[in-house]
């Protein structure tokens, strides 16, 4: 356990950035040249059309116009039924809806989903992903996510963090995740993978991944998708792999508790199949796929069953499509 | 210059992502009247990354930069307005939907600094390089006690002589202000003199006070008004206030019947309540002298040609602020609004963004006839 500790203190000191170190775009510019690489930028939507506008404005400004570090920036939506797609459009970012992406397999509904189509769809050797809900939006949600991967070539896979000061006290101030990470992840973590406890904010939704390890990464399609990506790195490459970076605030609209059940569900699924494919748990029985919830109407309760099923896309370069499309044998 | 502003209108769409983006980051930085900072420090960034000259913060909390000009024997200004009435912590969160934008400031004044910080780069995208030196200035304390302190501590201190200048609001477009109005700000404080909560507090005198401001003959001319501008006292429901303000404004095209209405206002409020359990005091809190440029002036001819090409309807603004400085030191100025827009100073602030383009068109137009014609006060 000690050898534990030693190595998250050590990864929390070398791995865990604060986005004002990759301030000035002209060295990023320069850092990005010198490494030869392409960075595409994928917002994943679905009915975002109260904040998409401002993202597209200030990333296609910021990271486009004034500064070329991002190379393609495209907005993948799962069948919003508000105006998300026509806004982002607007402000000039490439839309896609998911469905029409490799659409001989089909289109499952998750924001995972998305996610595995934007390997296929973008060009990037780096690609940046970045949740369409942040209204406190700026170009360090992408450029501190990127900036380590331009400069560290041992990491694959960086993580957002964002300071959630839940007391101040002294100089320490606890750093913490959101309820789903500090009540189901983060124990789990502690129980399974203790070095992966190190990830401060380890379901945020914006992080950067090199290409090469993203093709390789099975998705699940909904909420899980997260949680088993750190557990697949983890176990294929090491802590080392990872990094997380402090992007300071994010202001973003807060979900019921009920919706934070849900997404613990899919959550437990994912990571139970993890436990299952590794071998870290036997002989445990089939699991039921249904979630249940209640709800109170004076002194009558209903309870609200939703099956959930947590699907797996495949490994991106298993694909035939994707094969040929990006040069892979 | 028919198919000249047109055709800017037209260029200029190619920098819209970068203004809008300026917009979305200036209206979401925090600036109360005499706290810009950080306002200050994105505006000096910007100006850096766009290669200006001379990049300066003072000590009155403005940020300059100087764009040279091919001769640099002349220097024009265009200046907007940092602060904003908001607090630091309000919600300064902009919102972009089909179309426009809302949110505190947007209009007032988040727009005209992106036009500021986005101008070297309009500039350069109309390939005009003008022979004049531009000086853009982003000017503290504007509003309310900050008394466009910003503005007459530049134009006191600077060592270049201006020879004309904008200034840029980001509403209404069609705006051509070149009038500057007599003003005197006031407020009237009233606190009481016993500390007890059975004491009547200060109610029923402010009632009096505001009756005193509504009664006081306007009409007679120069005319004149008096708004009342803000009433503040208490904080709850069942405790009177011991203290409350009254903020008002005169205005009139006459320094002389500002001048006479503070002066008489003061006597009266004073006169009232001397015998009551409450102490009033009035305190004025800004002025502005009266100023003006003449309606066939060339650079208000300039404008409004110019919005008359662009199928814009001028309409004539006075104003009372950064404008009436200029026109105080004999600088011939105008003050332009930029776009179409609404709910000025509530959280829902808003603007139109096709019309920027219109806006800017007249902006870059205006400043193409300061260059090169040269107008006089």
């Amino acid at each position: 356990m000690a050898g534990n500790e030693e190595k998250i203190a050590k990864w929390l000191e070398t791995n865990t950035f604060h986005h004002s170190e990759f301030w000035d775009m002209q060295e990023l510019l320069r850092a990005k040249q010198e490494a030869g690489v392409t960075i595409s930028l994928c917002v994943p939507t679905l009915n975002e059309e109260k904040t998409i506008g401002k993202e597209v404005i200030v990333f296609k400004s910021e990271l486009m116009d004034r500064y070329p570090f991002v190379d393609e920036f495209a907005v993948i939506d799962s069948g919003s039924s508000d105006r998300t797609l026509e806004i982002a459009a607007s402000y000039g970012a490439d839309t896609y809806l998911s469905a029409d992406i490799l659409p001989k397999h089909g289109d499952k509904p998750g924001k995972g989903e998305n996610l595995w189509k934007a390997i296929h769809q973008l060009k990037g050797d780096i690609i940046c992903y970045v949740d369409a809900d942040i209204k406190n939006i700026h170009p360090k949600f992408v450029t501190g996510l990127v900036a380590p991967l331009l400069y560290r070539p041992e990491v694959h896979y960086v993580k957002a963090f964002y300071d959630r000061p839940l007391a101040v006290s002294d100089e320490v101030r606890p750093s913490g995740g959101g309820r789903v990470t500090e009540i189901l992840v983060r124990p789990l973590f502690s129980m399974f993978f203790p070095e992966l406890s190190a990830l401060i904010q380890p379901i945020s939704g914006e992080y950067a991944v090199r290409r090469e390890l993203l093709e390789t990464l099975s998705f699940p399609i909904g909420y899980g998708v997260e949680t088993a990506h750190l557990i697949d790195v983890y176990q294929a490459h090491g802590l080392g792999a990872l990094a997380q970076t402090d992007l300071d605030k994010r202001v973003h609209r807060n979900q019921p508790t009920v919706d934070l059940g849900k997404m613990s569900f899919g959550i437990l699924q994912s990571f139970i199949n993890r436990l299952r494919s590794y071998g870290l748990i036997t002989g445990t029985p089939d699991l039921s796929s249904l979630f249940r919830q209640f709800q109170a109407e004076g002194r009558r309760y209903e309870m609200i069953a939703r099956e959930m099923i947590e699907e797996e896309r495949p490994p991106m370069i298993s694909i035939p499509e994707y094969r040929n499309r990006h040069g892979r044998k | 210059m028919s198919s000249e502003v047109l055709s800017y209108r037209e260029a200029l769409k190619s920098v819209r992502e970068i203004l809008f983006a300026n917009v979305v980051m200036a209206g979401e930085i925090p600036a109360p009247t005499g706290d810009e900072w950080r306002l200050t420090r994105f505006l000096s960034d910007r100006f850096t990354e766009s290669g200006l000259d001379n990049i300066a913060n003072d000590e009155a909390g403005n940020v300059a930069g100087v764009l040279s000009g091919k001769s640099a024997t002349r220097n024009l200004l265009v200046a907007a307005h940092l602060d904003k009435i908001w607090s630091q912590n309000d919600d300064h969160t902009v919102s972009v939907g089909v179309g426009e934008m809302s949110g505190r400031g947007v209009a007032d004044n988040s727009l005209g600094i992106a036009a500021l910080a986005s101008l070297p780069l309009i500039l350069q995208t109309l390939d005009i390089k003008l022979e004049s030196n531009l000086i853009l200035l982003g000017t503290s304390r504007s509003f309310g006690r900050g008394n466009i302190g910003g503005m007459r501590f530049f134009l006191e201190n600077s060592e270049r002589e201006i020879e004309s200048a904008l200034c840029l609001e980001g509403i209404s477009l069609g705006r051509v202000s070149y009038t500057s109005l007599g003003m005197a700000r006031g407020e009237i404080s009233a606190v009481s003199k016993r500390a007890d909560e059975s004491a009547d507090g200060v109610v029923g005198v402010l009632a009096d006070c505001v009756d005193v401001l509504l009664k006081i003959d306007r009409r007679e001319r120069p005319a004149a008004t008096i708004l009342v501008g803000g009433i503040n006292a208490g904080s709850g429901f069942n405790v009177p206030p011991l203290f409350g303000t009254i903020r008002f404004e005169i205005r009139s095209e006459s320094a002389s019947k500002v001048a006479a209405l503070e002066k008489e206002i003061i006597r009266t409020v004073g006169g009232l309540l001397s015998e009551k359990d409450v102490s009033v005091g009035v305190e004025m809190v800004a002025h502005r002298n009266p100023g003006r440029l003449r309606p066939d002036h060339e650079l208000v001819k300039s404008a409004e040609s110019t919005l008359a090409e662009l199928g814009v309807e001028t309409h004539d603004e006075p104003s009372i602020s950064e404008l009436a400085a200029l026109l105080e030191q004999k600088i011939p100025a105008l003050t332009l609004g930029i776009t179409e827009g609404g709910h000025r100073h509530s959280p829902q602030e808003s603007i139109v963004l096709e019309p920027i383009f219109d806006g800017l068109a007249q902006v870059v137009s205006v400043l193409n006839f300061m260059d090169k014609e040269c107008p006089k006060f």
